[in-house]
């Protein structure tokens, strides 16, 4: 009986959710305020019988109820109970409810937030979260329903793909979705203010908090999915191009660009036009991504279904929510009038360059991702793009940027002398320069062009970042002060430099090695010894392991004794390997355990990856900075009513 | 013309240039990026043409899979049931490499018609067929039927 109210429950979200979408955008339109007070009450009853209907299927995982087909398929009694609760989002329509979930959560604290704002555009912005609600819900009753029953009931589960039964595997979904999710509230507060005909700086102000917060997940749920697939999938590398990792990537370059945009549209009220539609792009991308995931035209563990009709659901919402989006972006062109002009050295000129490039970025790999799909659908043959083609593109643009992004950093609104430019990073690109062409050659002994370019500018973007809090720090006298929000600037930008110098040094000085061993065998790989030990058998909670034991040792002293192992689930009966990996902060040794060769030999991979970890600290601290410019004090302010900043449509357009 | 205008005309000519060879640099690492996928009926009937690195997929054939002694390289034959193409690789093998299960991999032409695999992918899970695969089996099957 429980899970049919779990069913009743969306049901009654998906009413809701409508009447979320309709009453408060006609109420707005009218004028009707008792229509528009009804936005916060649809809201929080969706998020209501939203969280009940999660909570129903929670139980039923917990509960082995094998009568819900969705369970059956993706939980076993064997399962341990932790894995479980991440189970519920392990398959196509549980992490359809996720999304859900997660939307209406945002819904929730946009509704509770935007209490100091005026109703018209509150209601707007609630009014068009409902509208994407309806079409997520819509979606999971009619095609992807969690509380469908199988008939008659399982005996048994078919367990969770062994993949996912894996600590970071339980919070990368989570994570990317609250990413990926919350990029529809800037979505929402662009199209409201589309709709009201205010796009000026107080609506900029609103935005951004809620971009870096959708963007610090959107950051953290990838790096998760990085470093997982770098452990488990046993192969070592920690991006592949994937089409599914493009999926999630390219909202996360169009987010990166909406925050910069922002920020000068917060800032002098320009580029505003260029912002409403980075926040659609942005939010479209999201969409995009779903659909290349969940239609089951990509292979990986993520395409749980190849349901056409999914697919087709999709796509349509997606064109009627981008496409709506972007015609009501046309008939309101007039309104998107710039409030001032800026010099060609300024602020403004450097966040133009990185927003031009961001977005070429992101057209090269949307490219990538979308042509051999068109070719498919087309059948004109089946093809793939291959990394080097991504690698390249990519690298491309971002070598500019990043060039750009350490002067940026330091240049002031409006107009910049250069000079002054000049004389405060003369020191910091000359120090770096000089330590990227010489620390490879002191450290790894060999170096090349592309290395100390990388080097170079991940050690520029973390000096510059570095310049102006050190200053505050060790100088307190001089009395320069940095808001909370420069703060995060800073650190976000030192996160950039970080990864860089991760992603360099890893690609450049990586050992890779594939050998075969009989136990007793000793040999050497990029300056550790190995002695490989043997194999014994290990049992698990639901998997039957074959764990080796492989000696690290340096200068004759062990360092670590690494454990991979070969496990076989029980359930779905299919082979898994577990690496080892003796991480430290400048290294990763990295073992994996691969076919018995007969005789009691075994082949091994075999990886030394020098500054790997730099490339998911970066990102943690990227986030991290992201946290600290989210809640700065003037975002916490109540917004005072447009005193500051003229409406648009007249004031100070002709400044420009 | 004030220098200035000058300095200006000069930034202006300078990232015209970088978007003119990034943007030829791209497309060439695209076009040399295409990596095209082939059934063993497709390579049988000279599709393959001049293509020098694709992917070949199909069906690890049953009881084809053998290691060289004392070495990483492994031989094994891939099949759509019609026509057979011989493989052999050296390295590790991926966790769902499985004889009568669907792979698919990149790699040349060696020769004697022997395909030289740089990567055995497996990006699908055990009772996933990798959809290329599944499409050059019904191909092969229609054919069959003709």
């Amino acid at each position: 009986m429980i899970p049919e109210f779990g069913q009743f429950a969306l049901v009654l979200a998906l009413c809701l959710s409508v009447s979320q979408a309709v009453l408060p955008l006609v109420g707005a339109h009218t004028g009707r305020s008792d229509f528009m007070a009804l936005a916060r009450p649809t809201a929080a009853g969706q998020f209501v019988f939203v969280a009940l209907a999660y909570v129903v299927l929670t139980q039923a995982f917990l509960a082995d109820d094998f009568s819900v087909r969705y369970v059956a398929q993706n939980s076993n009694t064997e399962l341990p109970t932790a894995y479980k609760f991440a189970a519920v989002w392990g398959g196509h329509e549980g992490s359809l409810l996720l999304w859900s979930m997660i939307l209406a959560v945002w819904t929730l604290a946009v509704a509770a937030a935007s209490r100091a704002q005026p109703a018209m555009f509150a209601s707007r912005v609630i009014g068009v979260l409902g509208i994407v609600s309806a079409g997520v819900l819509a979606f999971t009753i009619f095609t992807s329903n969690p509380f469908d029953r199988l008939i008659p009931a399982a005996f048994e589960g078919n367990d969770l793909n062994p993949l996912l039964q894996d600590p970071a595997m339980v919070a990368h979904p989570p994570m990317l979705y609250v990413g990926y999710v919350g990029l529809a509230v800037p979505f929402a507060f662009a199209v409201a203010a589309l709709l009201t005909g205010r796009l000026d700086k107080n609506w900029a102000r609103w935005t951004r908090p809620w971009t870096v917060v959708a963007w610090l997940f959107l950051t953290l749920g990838i790096a998760l999915g990085s470093w997982w697939a770098y452990y488990e999938l046993g192969w070592g590398g920690w991006w592949f191009w994937d089409p599914v990792e493009n999926a999630s990537f390219m909202p996360w370059l169009m987010g990166t660009a909406l925050l910069h945009s922002l920020a000068v549209t917060e800032k002098r009220g320009i580029f505003k036009s260029w912002t409403v539609l980075l926040a659609i792009a942005a939010f479209s991308l999201s969409l995009l991504g779903t659909f290349l995931v969940r239609s089951g035209v990509l292979i990986s563990v993520h395409a749980f279904a190849s349901d056409p009709t999914r697919g087709l659901f999709i796509l349509m919402l997606l064109g009627l929510i981008s496409g709506g989006a972007l015609l009501l972006y046309a008939a309101r062109a007039k309104l998107m009038v710039a409030e001032g002009g800026f010099r060609l050295l300024s602020r403004e000129s450097f966040l133009m360059a990185n927003n031009i490039l961001l977005v070429a970025a992101t057209g090269a790999v949307l490219f990538g991702t979308l042509y051999p799909l068109f070719l498919d659908a087309l059948e004109l043959g089946k093809i793939s793009v291959g990394p080097p083609y991504f690698n390249l593109v990519f690298l491309l643009p971002m070598l500019p940027l990043v060039l750009l992004l350490g002067a940026g950093m330091h240049a002031w609104w409006m107009k910049m002398n250069a000079s002054a430019l000049v004389r405060k990073l003369a020191w910091p690109a000359g120090i770096a320069v000089a330590l990227g062409v010489a620390l490879p050659l002191v450290v790894f002994g060999q170096s090349s062009f592309m290395t100390a370019i990388g080097v170079i500018a991940g050690l520029w973007v973390c000096g510059a970042a570095l310049l102006d809090p050190l200053r505050r720090l060790l100088r307190p006298q001089q009395g320069m002060r940095l808001t909370r929000a420069a703060w995060g600037m800073f650190l976000a930008h030192f996160g950039v430099g970080i990864f860089i110098l991760g992603a360099t040094v890893t690609s450049a000085y990586n050992v890779e090695t594939d050998r075969g061993v009989s136990p007793g065998d000793r040999w050497e790989t990029g300056g550790y010894e190995f002695v490989f030990r043997g194999v014994r058998d290990v049992p698990g909670p639901n998997f039957d392991a074959v764990e080796g034991e492989v000696e690290l040792r340096r200068g004759g002293e062990l360092i670590a004794l690494l454990t991979p192992q070969k496990r076989v689930y029980r359930v779905q009966q299919s082979p898994m390997t577990e690496a080892a990996i003796d991480g430290r902060i400048h290294r990763d040794v990295f073992v994996a355990l691969g076919d018995s060769l007969g005789g009691g030999a075994w082949s091994l991979r075999i990886q030394i990856k020098p500054l790997i970890r730099f490339i998911w600290y970066g990102c943690a601290i990227m986030a991290l900075g992201g946290l600290l410019a989210a809640t700065d004090r003037r975002y916490r302010r109540v917004p005072e009513r447009s005193t500051s900043s003229p409406a648009v449509g007249h004031g100070t357009a002709g400044e420009a | 013309m004030t220098p200035r205008r000058r300095r200006r005309l000069l930034l202006i000519g300078l990232v015209l240039t970088g978007v003119v060879v990034s943007a030829v640099l791209a497309l060439r690492a695209f076009q040399l990026n295409l990596q095209y996928f082939f059934s063993p009926t497709q390579i049988a009937d000279g599709e393959v043409g001049d293509a020098r690195r694709f992917r070949l997929g199909g069906m690890v054939l049953e009881e084809s899979v053998e290691r060289e002694e004392g070495s990483l390289t492994v031989n094994f034959v891939v099949t759509d049931y019609l026509h057979s193409v011989p493989v052999s690789y050296t390295g590790v093998l991926p966790d769902l490499f499985q004889e009568g299960k669907g792979v698919v991999t990149l790699g040349s032409m060696g020769p004697s018609g022997h395909f030289v695999a740089e990567e055995v992918l497996a990006k699908h899970d055990e009772n996933y067929m990798p959809p290329e695969v599944a499409e050059a089996l019904e191909q092969a099957r229609e054919r069959e039927q003709l």
